[in-house]
């Protein structure tokens, strides 16, 4: 297994920042993050910098820890090394809902949805902490709760609006065909106003049809919202065309990073998808 | 305008109706009562429903709405009882007003309860599912075991309290409020039929109002899915711990007011036995289902009580009833088999009237 | 000495305890589902033991033999009757039914046998053996209670990790799904599960009444609630867990009884439970499941 890290070839250190976000602090900065489970090494000396209106991906075979990257990143897990800088906060020790706070919001690869409710209640529950309304006032239905409530609907239409759900705000969320379930889960991650949003794999899952849609949607909300973007995806189409700055991962470690065409020709790359002679079954599992 | 789309909302129309349903019955209630077709046992009845009424909405919120198994809610019940029944003897001569003092006893009960919710569920809301659940049956079981060695009463010097006959010295023309195993003894009847109905009113406020707000949307986000709610930046426990002092408080203000309805009370009422009454009726209710709990409430507590003529067949009856309800409520089978029977019934039904059709016709 | 005397007397409750815990930690283990009717059936079982001698004169090998059979035809009739329909349901809906059958239990045993107690005659008839002048005294009941829960457990170990149908138990209790995919008979291991556990608990009635020899139809529900908190305590699901939790829990019941406070030994015992959970959330012997995410 630590063959790889042998035969690694060197990352290079710098990002690839677009113009607009040269002398900007980062939104994400990881600096050697690891974590063990019990004797296993999951992540190991895994880097990235993510500029604040940067769109970037996270590949690598399966197996290869990139959910484990996004629990990392998100405070679901707490890492065994290493650092987690978000806006230039670290996130040590946050439990997951205080990480929300600072500006990281996620999908997850098996949608994770409230099930139970309507659609816009889901938006609603992801603009939270956006609402002002204090207890007592949600208690008593205060003038202000009325206030609250009407712009929290508005804002949620709106945004459902944007990724073009406002036909099912009404209906219950665990009834939505899955396609429709990806999105709305997105729009819940816009919902908390994050300056990053993590998406696990947004196409599983979706037609062909449904990840063109996709692939302007997600641009749409980094041009609208100026916001960034890191997203683990095996449609290698969607990735190639929609990232700017690919990491590629396996076995737990960064193997290289770079533009779409410098990750495409990158050797080590086609061995850890495709593997090298003896070690074919290894990729295709 | 405002009012129409009020009414379009689906939530707000079920509110209300919960609010109608309640309202009706008690005016009915009051209407039967002053025309003196209430019998005395019937009368009897009238506090108590309020009361199990308040328990289980309360205890909705934390199973239906929030998903966390209680089975100690009567802890919290019997905590507010006694506190209850303690400030009404306390108070008896700075509040000469009992519907003052009967307010001041179930506010200080419920408040009580509520903290000794948030203290307890400090360490256990740590705990999920399954061990929440064997946790608060623990706490229920340890609450009525302290409350029923409890002494408290009042003598010239002022207020008593220990928890055990040797370490209790009250002097001189001093009365004991509780009296260990004993229970409270000697309690002035406060409580009324009009205070329970407001109770009701008020539990359905708050449990209602809680579930409609952003803060019940959290709550239910946090039983859906909590590793999701935690990602919207949710803090699940805080939203566990709302919800789990909210029910507790309003479990201590019901308490308190059956406490104050019976001259003696004792810690064994407050046991495993009523915790899980108050469950049934939530479940029968319909889990999140606010009226639904009201309804069941009413009728479960009303149905054993009117079976009283059957005596010994009484408890095993309802047995039966509760299992085959749960059956037909929740087995896919049943439910198949039900509609299949209630097709038929209806298709024998439809036939018949358009066979007296036909036969007008002629 | 006494410390010692104390110390036996918690194992031999204790191991009741066990024996009725093994039951609840089978049918968790495998139904997923708390059974509140199990402690019902301890009283059942005790109910059909004394029957057994004092109306039929038979022996107590016999009752306990009869005992045994009843329960576990009771056990499999509720659960194809009142669980098996609820299969897949949400776990409070079988929750509420299994409470809704222990009222039935408990309200039948006392239409047919009054709800004024029986004086339970002990199935053990060796006289007591006393040590050191009589300060340590060792029941017939005590030894009989120990030995069969050792027998049981070992037993149940045996039986779960040789037999076929035992490794059926253990597959449906670890992935339901997967065992029916391999061919397993999902109902039928849940039955002989059932069946298994309520023979259990008809042994532990015996047991139970022969140390305290009160026999009413509220008899099982206390020492249910008590073994259910035992099969949390040591890890619900595992078999020696439930054996090490039933007799921690007898033994600290005991001593907290003796040393520190009579009236409060109810309160104690659930505080320990409490901080145990705290401490180790799945309980002594239980596996943490990480959620995945």
């Amino acid at each position: 297994m630590n063959e790889y890290s042998k035969k690694m070839l060197k990352v290079p250190t710098y990002t690839l920042l677009r113009e607009q976000d040269k002398d900007k602090q980062p939104v994400l900065d990881v600096r050697n993050l690891g974590i063990d489970f019990g004797g296993l090494t999951a992540v190991d000396g895994f880097n990235i910098t993510i500029g604040p209106t940067e769109i970037s991906g996270l590949i690598g075979p399966n197996g290869a820890g990139k959910t484990t990257i996004f629990n990392l990143l998100t405070g679901v897990y707490q890492p065994t090394r290493g650092s987690v800088l978000i806006n230039g906060i670290d996130i040590k020790g946050m439990p997951t809902h205080k990480v929300n706070k600072l500006g990281i919001a996620r999908t997850f690869q098996n949608i994770r949805l409230f099930t139970d409710m309507t659609a816009l209640d889901n938006v609603k529950v992801g603009m939270h902490n956006g609402i002002k309304c204090s207890f007592a006032s949600s208690v008593l239905h205060l003038p202000s709760y009325y206030r609250s409530e009407k712009q929290a609907n508005e804002m949620a239409m709106e945004l459902l609006d944007f990724m073009s759900l406002t036909d099912v705000a009404d209906q219950k969320a665990g009834s939505l065909p899955y396609g429709v379930q990806r999105r709305l889960e997105i729009v819940r991650a816009l919902a908390t106003n994050p300056s990053i949003i993590l998406l696990d794999e947004p196409a599983a899952g979706m037609n062909p049809s449904e990840t063109t849609e996709l692939m302007h949607q997600i641009r749409r909300i980094r041009d609208t919202f100026q916001i960034a973007i890191f997203l683990i995806e095996h449609d290698m189409n969607l990735v190639m065309n929609v990232c700017e700055a690919i990491a590629v991962v396996n076995y737990g470690r960064i193997i290289t990073k770079g533009t779409p065409d410098e990750v495409r020709q990158n050797p080590a790359v086609i061995e850890a998808y495709l593997g090298r002679e003896e070690g074919k079954t290894d990729a295709e599992n | 305008m405002a009012m129409k789309t009020l009414l379009k909302n689906k939530t707000t129309r079920t509110n209300g109706i919960t609010y109608l349903v309640v309202i009706a019955v008690f005016a009915v209630m009051q209407v039967l009562n002053g025309a003196g077709l209430l019998g005395s046992s019937v009368k009897g009845y009238l506090v108590p429903i309020c009361v199990y009424i308040s328990l289980a909405v309360s205890l909705n919120l934390l199973v239906g709405i929030c998903g966390e198994l209680s089975l100690g809610h009567a802890g919290f019940m019997g905590i507010g009882a006694f506190s209850g029944i303690v400030i009404a003897a306390l108070l008896q001569d700075t509040i000469p007003n009992d519907v003052m003092r009967l307010l001041c006893a179930m506010v200080g009960g419920g408040i009580l309860a509520g903290v000794v919710g948030f203290l307890i569920g400090i360490p256990v809301l740590r705990l999920r599912g399954d061990y929440l659940a064997i946790v608060t049956l623990a706490f229920g079981e340890i609450m009525k075991n302290i409350v029923g060695n409890l002494y408290a009463g009042i003598d010239a010097q002022g207020f008593h309290m220990a928890i055990s006959t040797s370490k209790m010295k009250l002097g001189e023309g001093g009365k004991y409020i509780i009296n260990g195993p004993l229970g409270a003894t000697g309690v002035q009847k406060l409580a009324t039929f009009t205070m329970g109905f407001v109770l009701v009113l008020f539990t359905l406020f708050v449990v209602q109002n809680l579930v409609n707000s952003k803060e019940g949307r959290a709550i239910k986000a946090v039983r859906d899915n909590r590793i999701a709610a935690e990602s919207v930046g949710i803090n699940v426990t805080a939203f566990r711990m709302k919800a789990f002092v909210v029910s507790a408080f309003l479990a201590g203000m019901a308490g308190a007011l059956f406490g104050l309805n019976y001259s003696s009370v004792t810690a064994s009422k407050f046991n495993f036995n009523t915790s899980i009454n108050i469950l049934v009726f939530v479940v029968l209710g319909g889990m999140g289902n606010i009226l639904g709990s009201v309804i069941s409430a009413t009728v479960l507590y009303v149905l054993p009580e009117a079976m009283r003529g059957l005596q010994d067949y009484r408890m095993i009856l309802y047995a039966v009833v509760l299992i085959v309800v749960m059956l037909c409520t929740w087995s896919p089978k049943f439910k198949e088999k039900l509609s299949i029977v209630s097709e038929k019934i209806k298709s024998l039904f439809w036939g018949l009237f358009k066979k007296k059709e036909a036969g007008t016709n002629e | 000495m006494r410390i010692f005397q104390y110390l036996i007397n918690g194992i031999s409750i204790g191991s009741v305890y066990a024996i009725i815990a093994l039951g609840y930690t089978m049918v968790y283990g495998i139904a997923k589902m708390l059974n509140f009717a199990h402690g019902d059936i301890i009283m059942v079982g005790a109910y059909i033991s004394f029957c057994v001698t004092n109306y039929l004169g038979l022996p107590a090998w016999a009752s306990v033999l009869a005992a045994m059979a009843v329960c576990t035809v009771l056990g499999i009739l509720i659960e194809g009757l009142a669980y098996k329909p609820l299969r897949g349901t949400p776990s409070l809906a079988v929750l509420i039914t299994a409470i809704g059958v222990s009222y039935f239990l408990q309200n039948a045993a006392q239409l047919i046998w009054t709800s004024s107690p029986k004086n339970f005659t002990s199935v053990v008839t060796m006289k007591p053996i006393s040590l050191f002048d009589g300060q340590i005294v060792i029941t017939g009941e005590v030894l009989l209670t120990v030995g069969v829960s050792i027998l049981v457990m070992v037993g149940l170990t045996l039986f779960t990790s040789k037999t076929r149908t035992g490794k059926a138990m253990r597959a449906v209790s670890e992935d339901r799904a997967a065992a029916q995919l391999m061919g397993i008979n999902v109902n039928r291991t849940i039955s002989t599960t059932f069946a298994i556990g309520s023979a259990l608990a008809a042994v532990a009635g015996v047991l139970l009444c022969s140390t305290v020899p009160t026999l009413m139809p509220t008899t099982g529900s206390m020492p249910g609630i008590r073994a259910f908190t035992a099969a949390v305590f040591g890890g619900i699901g595992s078999i020696p867990g439930a054996m090490l939790g039933g007799i921690l829990l007898g033994i600290i019941e005991t001593f907290s009884k003796a040393y520190l406070s009579t009236q409060f030994s109810d309160a104690i015992v659930f505080s320990v439970l409490i901080i145990i959970l705290l401490v180790k959330p799945a309980g002594l012997l239980g596996k943490q499941v990480q959620e995945k995410v």
